[in-house]
């Protein structure tokens, strides 16, 4: 059996090799974005003579840098190396993954130029000019094609739960991204059929592309690591099924008192609520596969972020599931709350997932050790504590916010000057997640470049002193 | 759960289902929604039908040239991200309350729109109606002075300057007819012998500005004095 694993490793290496560098890269790129904008909202006047780092565009160069940059090269490399290894066969048509990841970064990277240079499309979360799209979706397009195929030859008979959220990722993507780009941008639908094209879209990244894909990597490395099985499969397959059909109707929710129809939006309200039976049967079932086992836990890089992911999938659903109640959203709506939540979401579960993801997978794919702890420990806090203040400054500021916004004797000056400290503690979080990547990246191009001093090592790298030498 | 054929449907349909019920549902209902008067009348040949009132000016509106290419501005400078153009019912929000709109907006007011542009985040106030608050020269000069420098008519906005869209030039001869009026002893005013002007795509998004404007009823969403 390890011996197939390894052979299905290398014959995947190159390819997420390239996947987990691009998607580093766009890391930190997003990073320098995030900080200029963090400090550009309460400093309006700071680098305001450039119109190309005007807030509006470095907003959005930000948000596709982390979620396309960084969120899809890493589901390239980590969910397609997952896909491969539960497959059980040594991966075909490795030329159709590269094809897909240079149109990939050629295409983001023409989008993100084209967005700084004003070509942006102001529509939300499809903000890449018509002429970089159409590659993009050429991409996602063959990645799907390269699933579908990975599964349908697959060797033996068993499929894992991790294989249905890959492989439903996977086909729902282009779908979902082909369709609102036809609909918003080639073949405008008329009116606000383009607004509810756009969040039904953009909910879906989250909800049909990011999130499957993350919670694939958790069903996958947590019994990996732990070395016992998920702790139910009918729990497993309820959390899946409930998800796709609620999920996909949930977006809505972002129009709600706007100029819809309202049935619209209380179908939209009904799948958001009842998001929370997919969301508790999965934390259930993270839950009781790793009770008991904390100290294993804590000690494995790869664990900690996973679970530290794993337990802000919960919060962060509850959440927004409460968001969409309409007597919740009159305050949240239009404010910094989102914001904090849509970070909550994309950093807290679905990032912190993905780094427990690459912890495991890099030793696998170079035969190497990572070569420091410290910086893996200094990337955990970075992250977490960064994140943190993230989430609780943006919601409990929006929430003020909120309350004053709905009520007109305030002046909405007044509104905008109070959320000023809160926008300042953001950007606190930002030096400490900048440290975390930081961190990561310092160690993972260690990794990547200084071979021979890591490779003696013995045994995994490991966060803690270990009992027995099994967790990684 | 290994079935290939039967895991992908369960997949297909998942999705399909809601891409029709929300996106080709809402296209049939509110896609083919056209321009109207503002109130219906009986129809002479059959009562029970109402029809357009005859004459009367269609909304909502087409919008105007210059506009337009104002709202090329608007999309380019991503104003979207902070600004959001539809107002809320009464009683929902304050929307109406803080005199961002006369009513709620509703799914016609944007047929005419090629790239509707709702809006999530209010960090600064709704559009819908900022051509409602803001009119003639006065409502120019002051989005003129507003885009050059927010900081000049509202302190302590977090609104970034656009002085970029603007051109500082020595007075050749008599200034300009367009320059900016700077109240007096403004830190941001132009030395002596220079003035502000807008540049062309300053001068299409403060029309495009002044245009957004709900100031007349629909059959479904009458203005109430």
């Amino acid at each position: 059996m390890r011996a197939e694993l390894s052979e299905i490793d290398a014959s995947i290496r190159s390819a997420a090799l390239f996947f987990v560098i691009s998607a580093i890269s766009w890391l930190m790129l997003g990073t320098v974005f995030a900080l200029l904008v963090a400090f550009k909202a309460h400093e309006p006047d700071f680098a305001s003579s450039f119109e190309f780092l005007t807030f509006g565009r470095v907003r959005s160069a930000h948000l596709n840098a982390m979620a396309l940059g960084w969120g899809s090269n890493v589901i390239y490399a980590v969910g397609l190396w997952i896909m491969a290894r539960l497959c059980r066969a040594p991966i075909n048509h490795k030329g159709l993954l590269f094809i897909a990841g240079i149109f990939w970064n050629i295409g983001l990277t023409v989008g993100i130029f084209g967005i700084l240079r004003g070509d942006i499309t102001s529509v939300e979360w499809l903000e890449i000019p018509h002429y970089a799209t159409p590659l993009l979706a050429i991409s996602y397009t063959l990645i799907g094609v390269w699933g579908v195929m990975a599964f349908r030859f697959r060797k033996g008979d068993h499929v894992y739960v991790s294989q249905w959220y890959i492989l439903a990722a996977l086909f729902w993507f282009p779908w979902l991204y082909v369709v609102a780009q036809i609909m918003i941008i080639w073949f405008p639908a008329r009116g606000v059929v383009q607004s509810v094209t756009n969040w039904w879209f953009a909910h879906n990244v989250l909800g049909l592309w990011l999130t499957p894909m993350a919670l694939g990597t958790a069903y996958y490395l947590i019994p990996k690591v732990l070395g016992r099985p998920i702790y139910s499969y009918y729990l497993s397959v309820l959390g899946f099924w409930a998800l796709a059909i609620f999920y996909n109707w949930a977006g809505v929710h972002h129009l709600i008192g706007g100029p819809i129809p309202v049935w619209l939006i209380s179908a939209g309200i009904v799948a958001s609520v009842m998001m929370v039976i997919p969301v508790i049967v999965v934390g259930i079932n993270h839950h009781m596969s790793v009770v008991g086992l904390h100290k294993e836990v804590w000690r494995s890089p790869t664990l900690r972020f996973i679970v530290f992911g794993a337990i802000s999938y919960t919060l962060v659903s509850l959440i927004g599931s409460a968001m969409a109640l309409r007597s919740v959203n009159q305050i949240t709506h239009f404010t910094h709350f989102t914001v904090g939540h849509a970070h909550h979401g994309v950093y807290a579960f679905f990032t912190m997932i993905m780094f427990g993801g690459v912890y495991y997978m890099m030793p696998r794919l170079l035969k190497r050790e990572w070569p420091s702890a410290g910086l893996i420990k200094l990337h955990f806090w970075g992250c977490a504590i960064g994140i943190t203040i993230m989430v609780v400054a943006l919601q409990v500021g929006g929430w003020i916010q909120g309350m004053e916004m709905n009520n007109a004797e305030i002046s909405f000056l007044d509104t905008v000057r109070n959320t000023i400290p809160w926008l300042k503690a953001r950007s606190v979080s930002g030096l400490f997640l900048t440290v975390g990547h930081i961190a990561f990246a310092v160690n993972f191009f260690w990794m990547l470049f200084a071979a021979g001093a890591v490779r003696a090592k013995q045994g995994p790298t490991l966060l803690s002193e270990s009992e027995k030498g099994d967790v990684a | 759960m290994k079935n290939l054929p039967l895991l992908f449907c369960g997949i297909f349909f998942a999705l399909a289902f809601s891409f029709v019920g929300l996106l080709l549902s809402s296209n049939i209902q509110i896609g083919s929604l056209t321009q109207t008067t503002e109130t219906l009348v009986p129809s002479d040949a059959d009562p029970e039908v109402m029809v357009m009132t005859e004459g009367d000016p269609l909304y909502p509106p087409m919008p105007s040239g210059l506009a337009q290419q104002g709202k090329e501005v608007y999309i380019s400078m991503g104003c979207i991200y902070c600004h959001s153009q539809q107002t809320r019912r009464a009683e929902f929000g304050a929307d109406i309350d803080r005199g961002w709109g006369a009513r709620q907006t509703v799914a016609r007011d944007y047929i005419t729109q090629d790239r509707v542009l709702l809006g999530t985040m209010r960090t600064g106030p709704d559009l819908v109606n900022l051509g409602g608050r803001y009119a003639g020269d006065a409502g120019r000069d002051w989005n003129h002075i507003h885009l050059y420098n927010p900081q000049i008519v509202s302190e302590g906005s977090t609104m970034p300057p656009f002085a970029f869209l603007y051109d500082v030039r020595k007075i050749d001869g008599s200034p300009s007819e367009d320059a900016l009026t700077f109240p007096p002893n403004s830190e941001y005013a132009p030395e002596d012998g220079y003035e502000v002007v807008p540049t062309r795509r300053a001068i299409a998004l403060v029309e495009y500005l002044l245009s957004l404007k709900i100031n007349y009823s629909l059959p479904e969403a009458p203005i109430v004095e």
